[in-house]
C-alpha cells in the first residue's frame, strides 16, 4: 500500500519518494545511496515526530491508513464472532462488537469503526454511532456480564452522530445508559483509544478498569474544531485549541486520566501496524492477569472509586 | 428592556426581593425593574405577579429561565434546608486560555451570578418529605459541567444514599465545561456511576429537564432518572440544533428538540408546568418510596 503523508510529513515524504524511485532504477552501485537516504528519511521523521504538536497528533489519530477496531480484533484475538443488532431497530455498523478468544479466555469485544473507502466510511458513518449503535453496545455488556467474561472495547470515533434520527432515537439517553451500567458491570473493562476518542460518544463504551490511549491516538471533551468555533469563534484557531484542550496521550496521562500510553511505531500505528498490535497485546495481557485475580466486589468497588476520583476541586 | 423599565427610578428598580434574582448584568428575561414584558406572547406583566407565579407568564404559559437558588427556593419547604458542598469550588487544571483565561472567566461568572460554580446542592423537605435536589445554575457559564458540578452532584447523591432519601435534581446546561477539557467529560461517567448506585439502593431520583438541557449533561445524569419531567417547551438533546443542522444540511422539524417532540418519541414520562412540579414530584416520590400521600 502507498503510503499517504500528513501535511507535515511533507519533507519525509520527498525523501522516501526518492528512495523509491531509485529502487525503481534497480541499478547496481546505488545501494549505498538508498541506505544514505533511508537514514536521512528517518533522521527526518523523528526530528518531526519528537516535537509533535497538540494538532498534529490529531492527523496522526486520523490517518486514512491508521489500523482500526476490526485490524485489532483480527491481530489480538482469535474465535472472532461478530454479534451484530440492538434487537429494538437496527444494526450499526458504525459500532461492531462480538465474542472471541485472548490468549485462549473467552471475552467480549466492542470497538467503533471507521471505513477504509468512500463507500465504507459511507456505510460505516465514518465512525460515528447512533443509539441503535450504542444499545447493541449495551447488550453485549449485559451479555459479557451474564457469562462472566472480560470486556474489552476499541475507542475511535469523531464523536456520536448529530442527526435527527439519533435525536428521536434518545442518543442522549443511549450514552448516559451506557455510562450507569459500565460503572456496575460485573466483569473486568479494559478500553483502548487507537485513534480519535470523540467526547460522549467515546466514553460511552469507555469506562473501564483500565483505559490505555497509543501514544499518538487523542481524547476529548469536543472536537479541537468544535472548540475553536465556539471560544474563539473561528474552526481555524483548531490548533491553539488542541493544545488547550490537553488531548494527546502523554497529557492525559500526566493528569492521571490515562492509565498507560502504549508506545506506536515512529511515524505512527499505520507504518508498523504488526509492531503496535504487539506492544498492545503484551499490556492487555498483564492488566487482564491483574484484573482477573480480583473478586468481583473488590473490581466494582475500585471501579467506583476510580470514577470518583476523576475531577479536580478546591476548597473555600 | 422596554421602555417603562428604564425610565422607573433606580430606587423603586431595587426591590426587596432582588437578592434572589441574580442575573444582573446578563441579558436577560428577568427585569430590574417592577414591569417586564414576557418575550413570547408580549404581554406586560407586573413583576410580583410574574415571581408570584414562578416566573412562568400568566397569559401565555412561557416558562422563564430560573436561577439555581429561584429554583430550590420556590420547590423547597421554606425551612429547613442546608446547602450541601458549597466549600467545593473550581479550579484549573490544565490552565486553559482561549480569548480570556479560564481563571478570568471563572471569576466573572462567580461575580455576576454570586455562584462559585454552576451547581447548587441542598437538604431540605417537599411537603414535609426529607428530599435532597440540585439545581443547575445555568446563570453561571451556561451551566456547563467541570470537576465541581460533578463534585457537588455526587455529593448530592451520597447525602441521599445516607439519608435513603429521594434526589432530585433540575437540569439547565449547554453541556460539559469545554475549558476543563477530559476532567468535564469523565463527570459524566461520575455522574453517571453515583445514580447507578442510587438505583441499586432503591432511591428514587427523579430528573427534571428544564430550558436547556444539551450535551454531556444531557447525555449522563439527566436522562437516568427513574422519572424523567420535562418542563414544557424546554429544549433538550445531544448534539446543538445548529450542529445537527450543518451536518444535514437541511432544515429541523417544527418544534424539534423541545419537551413535546421528546414526548411524542417516548424519551421522557411527562411534562410538567413548573406551577404544578412541587405537588406532582411530592406525590411521585411518596408512592416510590412508600410514604404516606403528600399533603
Amino acid at each position: 500500500m502507498k503510503t499517504s503523508y500528513l501535511d507535515f510529513e511533507q519533507s519525509v515524504a520527498e525523501l522516501e519518494g526518492k528512495v523509491e524511485e531509485l529502487r525503481a532504477l534497480n541499478q547496481p552501485g546505488i545501494e549505498e545511496d538508498i541506505r544514505r537516504l533511508e537514514v536521512k528519511a528517518r533522521k527526518e521523521l523523528q526530528r518531526i515526530y519528537s516535537k509533535l504538536s497538540a494538532w498534529q497528533t490529531v492527523q496522526v489519530a486520523r490517518h486514512p491508513q491508521r489500523p482500526y477496531t476490526l485490524d485489532y480484533v483480527a491481530a489480538l484475538f482469535e474465535d472472532v464472532q461478530m454479534l451484530a443488532g440492538d434487537r429494538a431497530y437496527a444494526d450499526d455498523p458504525a459500532i461492531v462488537g462480538g465474542l472471541a478468544r485472548f490468549h485462549g479466555h473467552g471475552i467480549v469485544w466492542i470497538g467503533q469503526q471507521k471505513g477504509r473507502d468512500t463507500k465504507e466510511k459511507i456505510q460505516r458513518n465514518f465512525g460515528m454511532p447512533r443509539p441503535e449503535g450504542y444499545r447493541k453496545a449495551l447488550r453485549l455488556m449485559r451479555l459479557a456480564e451474564r457469562f462472566q467474561l472480560p470486556l474489552f472495547t476499541f475507542i475511535d470515533t469523531p464523536g456520536a452522530y448529530p442527526g435527527i434520527g439519533a435525536e428521536e432515537r434518545g442518543q442522549s439517553e443511549a450514552i448516559a445508559r451506557n455510562l450507569a451500567v459500565m460503572s456496575d458491570l460485573g466483569v473486568p473493562i479494559l478500553a483502548t483509544v487507537i485513534g480519535e476518542g470523540g467526547s460522549g460518544g467515546a466514553l460511552a463504551i469507555g469506562v473501564a478498569d483500565r483505559l490505555l490511549m497509543l501514544e499518538y491516538s487523542v481524547y476529548s471533551v469536543i472536537s479541537p474544531e468544535g472548540c475553536a468555533s465556539i471560544l474563539w469563534k473561528d474552526a481555524a484557531q483548531a490548533e491553539t485549541a488542541a493544545d488547550n484542550l490537553g488531548i494527546t496521550a502523554r497529557r492525559l496521562h500526566g493528569l492521571g486520566l490515562v492509565d498507560e500510553v502504549v508506545p506506536e511505531p515512529l511515524g505512527g500505528a499505520q507504518r508498523d501496524p504488526e509492531a503496535v498490535f504487539r506492544e498492545l497485546d503484551q499490556r492487555l495481557q498483564s492488566h487482564l492477569g491483574q484484573l482477573l485475580g480480583q473478586d468481583k466486589g473488590k473490581l466494582l468497588s475500585n471501579r467506583y472509586e476510580r470514577l470518583m476520583h476523576y475531577g479536580v476541586v478546591g476548597a473555600a | 428592556m422596554s421602555w417603562f423599565d428604564r425610565v422607573l427610578p433606580p430606587k423603586i428598580k431595587k426591590g426587596p426581593e432582588q437578592p434572589l434574582v441574580k442575573e444582573g448584568g446578563r441579558r436577560s428575561s428577568v427585569p430590574e425593574g417592577l414591569w417586564s414584558k414576557c418575550p413570547t406572547c408580549q404581554a406586560v406583566l407586573y413583576r410580583t405577579e410574574l415571581e408570584a407565579n414562578l416566573f412562568v407568564c400568566p397569559h401565555c404559559g412561557h416558562h422563564q429561565r430560573l436561577t439555581a437558588r429561584q429554583r430550590l427556593h420556590h420547590f423547597l419547604d421554606p425551612e429547613p434546608r442546608l446547602e450541601l458542598g458549597a466549600e467545593l469550588i473550581p479550579v484549573d487544571p490544565l490552565r486553559f486560555k482561549d480569548q480570556k483565561k479560564y481563571k478570568d472567566r471563572l471569576q466573572e461568572a462567580q461575580e455576576k451570578s454570586g455562584e462559585k460554580d454552576a451547581l447548587v446542592a441542598m437538604r431540605g423537605f417537599l411537603k414535609g418529605q426529607p428530599v435532597v435536589v440540585a439545581a443547575f445554575a445555568f446563570e453561571f457559564m451556561g451551566g456547563s459541567m467541570g470537576s465541581v458540578v460533578g463534585a457537588r452532584f455526587v455529593k448530592a447523591a451520597e447525602a441521599a444514599m445516607v439519608e435513603r432519601c429521594p434526589f432530585i435534581c433540575f437540569s439547565a446546561s449547554g453541556g460539559a465545561r469545554m475549558q476543563e477539557g477530559l476532567f468535564s467529560l469523565m463527570q459524566m461517567a461520575k455522574t453517571a456511576a453515583a445514580v447507578e448506585r442510587l438505583a441499586k439502593m432503591g432511591i428514587p431520583y427523579i430528573s427534571v429537564l428544564t430550558d436547556p438541557t444539551m450535551g454531556g449533561v444531557s447525555a449522563s445524569l439527566a436522562t437516568l432518572g427513574d422519572i424523567l419531567i420535562a418542563e414544557p417547551r424546554a429544549l433538550i438533546g445531544f448534539a446543538g440544533p445548529r450542529v445537527i443542522e450543518q451536518t444535514i444540511r437541511e432544515k429541523l422539524p417544527e418544534g424539534f428538540q423541545r419537551s413535546e417532540y421528546l414526548l411524542e418519541h417516548g424519551a421522557i414520562d411527562q411534562i410538567v408546568d413548573r406551577r404544578q412540579l412541587r405537588d406532582r414530584i411530592a406525590e411521585i416520590v411518596a408512592i416510590l418510596s412508600h410514604g404516606e400521600r403528600a399533603v
